[in-house]
């Protein structure tokens, strides 16, 4: 196959009017992408008004936003979206496509995807391009997408050598935004819309957003909680620490599956990435799902009762013992210490 | 008012009861000691429809696209209420991503025509891509829901629904047919019922009624078909074949997505400094991070 576009798009999703931070996360991972593929990274927008943040697209290192601008776009729907979409890739044919793996980029991502007969990894936790010797075939630059698989036993590198757009998707966090010293004069190129009827079958009657959600991204200490903790009153414990020394409290899946905090506050894989000052983890096994997600938290403290627990491979500090125990004993310990 | 409904269903590996026997020496899954099990998710897509008919009537029919053994969760789809159960398998399905997958549902529903609403999981635990749902929507050119918390409202042609967005909900109309996907707490799925599990327990596949006949020359599969389905205890097997499906689309061939590695996961040796659980050894701790800033 001769490889004609070699482009980076991104997605950006502006949610009434706001850009994601995933799009500007993904922007400058695709800026690295776009450098090792000698070709160009271009934000692809749909919305109202978004001229602001077209032009904002510029300093993570996009050369080219593509944007639609109308009315009828101001607030994401399916339909329209993903017929725009897919019009604009079955046109340009990028090479790599990402969308973060938010509400909106999983029902977006999967529907562009089927229509153009691409390939799609969801939640990849790290993007690479490489050239790939496969069943006996030898590819140039593919895009490498890498993931945990199999409840975290195998990390497995997927790739989609037998089409011509790579699709990914990766969760809020996970990638670093990064501006880039010299932004490009940054080019701006308006793709009408022309409204079909398809595009109307689903309406929008209300929409509630709140948008002052748990920001853990931004949190210098995070007290993170699984579900070694047993129930959901002994996770109390884990909130009166993180409030005792000002930090955010989080959880494990396996913490949120059994109710003890809500999902907002997930942290991993397909959680929230982090990477705070301290990160304490109490009562939790450290599957890599969840590492993936804190692995690069400046210090990290783990307690476990169980001395072999993954966790404490990624840990600075190991405390293995009861955390119905010991999470008092540092509360206490905290107060007397700041007295 | 009637509305019929699809639920795409799937048997998933409990990936959060994964042992050291099911990793193989080479860092390979051994599937077949994975315990297999009913995707949440689908359960409660299942009792989306399963509401839906309590309300307006019309039918339920179950599908999952898998390996035979797939067949337990339609006899438990059966027991929940399902009227009917269909497995869609084939040799040739193997190895299948999920644009593969949709291109095999999608045609499945096709085959059985005639519905309103198809229902499914958000997504299944064993790759949590939720891509298999708007995948298959897309093919069948109908609408897609995802996220879907309340069925607000059923109208001749429509419908209304409450959907999940980061920090609150949207309310959505949709046009009919549309395909649905749910989230976990949007229903409390029903129990099996006694009466269904003692009706339905003998339920069987092709390839089920196969094995009885085997060694027994005096049983034709045919025979014991047409008994079965009678006494609607037939659980509706379709290939590639039954379905005209594209080769070239189904499986491995069909996938766009490829594995090209896996390797085992290997912690790095763990160089973190051993913390006493005693009030000392938190003290010290204590000390260190205050004097470091990380603390206070
Ligand atoms: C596709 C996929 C995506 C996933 N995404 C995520 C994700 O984003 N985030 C995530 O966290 N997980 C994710 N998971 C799940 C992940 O594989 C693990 O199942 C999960 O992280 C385990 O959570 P846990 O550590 O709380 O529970 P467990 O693994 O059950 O661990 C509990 C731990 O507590 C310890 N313990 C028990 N009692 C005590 C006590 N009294 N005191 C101290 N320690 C005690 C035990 O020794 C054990 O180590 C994902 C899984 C899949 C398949």
């Amino acid at each position: 196959m001769e490889i004609q576009n070699k482009d980076v798009w991104v997605f950006i999703e502006q949610r009434n009017g706001k850009p994601a931070d995933v799009s500007f996360e993904l922007l400058s991972k695709g800026r690295k992408l776009a450098d090792s593929l000698k070709s160009s990274l271009k934000a692809i927008l749909l919305g109202h008004n978004i001229k602001p943040i077209a032009e904002e697209t510029f300093k993570y290192g996009a050369e080219e936003a593509i944007i639609v601008d109308n009315q009828q776009l101001a607030y994401y729907r399916t339909m329209p979206y993903s017929r725009i979409l897919n019009d604009l890739v079955e046109k340009y044919k990028p090479r790599v496509m990402l969308y973060g793996a938010t509400v909106i980029g999983r029902d977006l991502a999967p529907r562009v995807a089927s229509h153009t007969k691409s390939g799609l990894t969801a939640d990849c936790t790290d993007l690479q391009i490489s050239n790939v010797k496969y069943i006996k075939k030898e590819f140039k630059d593919l895009l490498l997408q890498i993931r945990p698989a199999f409840g975290g036993n195998i990390i497995a590198t997927i790739i989609s050598p037998d089409v011509h757009t790579q699709m990914a998707t990766v969760r809020e966090g996970v990638m670093r935004i990064e501006t880039v010293g010299k932004p490009a004069k940054g080019k701006i190129t308006e793709v009408p819309y022309v409204h079909e009827k398809f595009d109307d079958v689903v309406k929008i009657i209300e929409q509630h957003r709140k948008e002052n959600k748990v920001n853990l991204k931004a949190a210098p200490i995070i007290v993170s909680g699984g579900y070694g903790l047993g129930s959901k009153e002994n996770f109390e414990l884990v909130k009166e620490l993180a409030h005792t020394i000002g930090g955010e409290v989080a959880g494990t899946r396996a913490a949120v599956d059994a109710g003890f905090i809500s999902s907002d506050r997930q942290v991993g894989q397909t959680g929230v990435t982090v990477r705070p000052k301290l990160y304490i983890a109490c009562g939790i096994s450290g599957a890599i799902q969840h590492r993936a997600g804190m692995q690069e938290s400046n210090k990290i403290i783990a307690i476990n009762s169980d001395p072999d627990a993954p966790i404490f491979g990624v840990a600075h500090y190991g405390i293995v013992g009861d955390a119905m125990q010991i999470i008092p004993m540092f509360i206490n310990v905290f107060k007397q210490k700041l007295r | 008012m009637i509305k019929n409904s699809i639920v795409m269903v799937k048997q998933v590996p409990d990936t959060a009861n994964i042992s050291g026997q099911v990793m193989k020496e080479d860092g390979t899954v051994n599937r077949a000691k994975l315990p297999a099990i009913f995707n949440y998710e689908d359960r409660v897509a299942l009792e989306f429809a399963l509401q839906v008919k309590d309300k307006f009537g019309g039918k339920v029919t179950a599908i999952t696209m898998g390996p035979p053994r797939a067949s337990d969760v339609l006899r438990e789809c059966l027991y929940m209420g399902a009227d009917e159960a269909i497995l869609i398998s084939d040799r040739k399905f193997a190895g299948a991503d999920t644009l593969a997958t949709s291109y095999v549902l999608a045609e499945t529903i096709k085959h059985i025509g005639n519905y309103d609403f198809i229902f499914a999981g958000r997504q299944a635990i064993d790759g949590d891509t939720a891509q298999v749902g708007p995948q298959t929507a897309e093919k069948l050119h109908i609408p897609q829901i995802t996220y879907a918390d309340e069925i607000l409202a059923v109208g001749e042609s429509s419908v209304k629904i409450k959907k999940k967005i980061e920090g609150g909900y949207e309310i959505l109309e949709s046009s009919l047919p549309v395909l649905v996907t749910v989230i976990k707490d949007a229903a409390f799925p029903r129990p099996f019922q006694a009466k269904r599990i003692m009706a339905y327990k003998n339920a069987k596949t092709l390839s089920e009624l196969e094995k009885l006949t085997e060694g027994n020359s005096l049983l034709y599969v045919d025979q014991l078909q047409d008994e079965y389905e009678t006494r609607g205890l037939y659980i509706k097997t379709l290939t590639m074949d039954d379905l005209k499906l594209d080769e070239s689309r189904c499986g491995i061939h069909g996938s766009p997505t490829k594995v090209y590695k896996v390797e085992s996961v290997v912690l790095a040796g763990s160089h973190h400094q051993i913390v006493p659980p005693t009030k000392e050894g938190i003290g010290d701790l204590i000390d260190n991070l205050l004097a470091d800033h990380i603390l206070g």
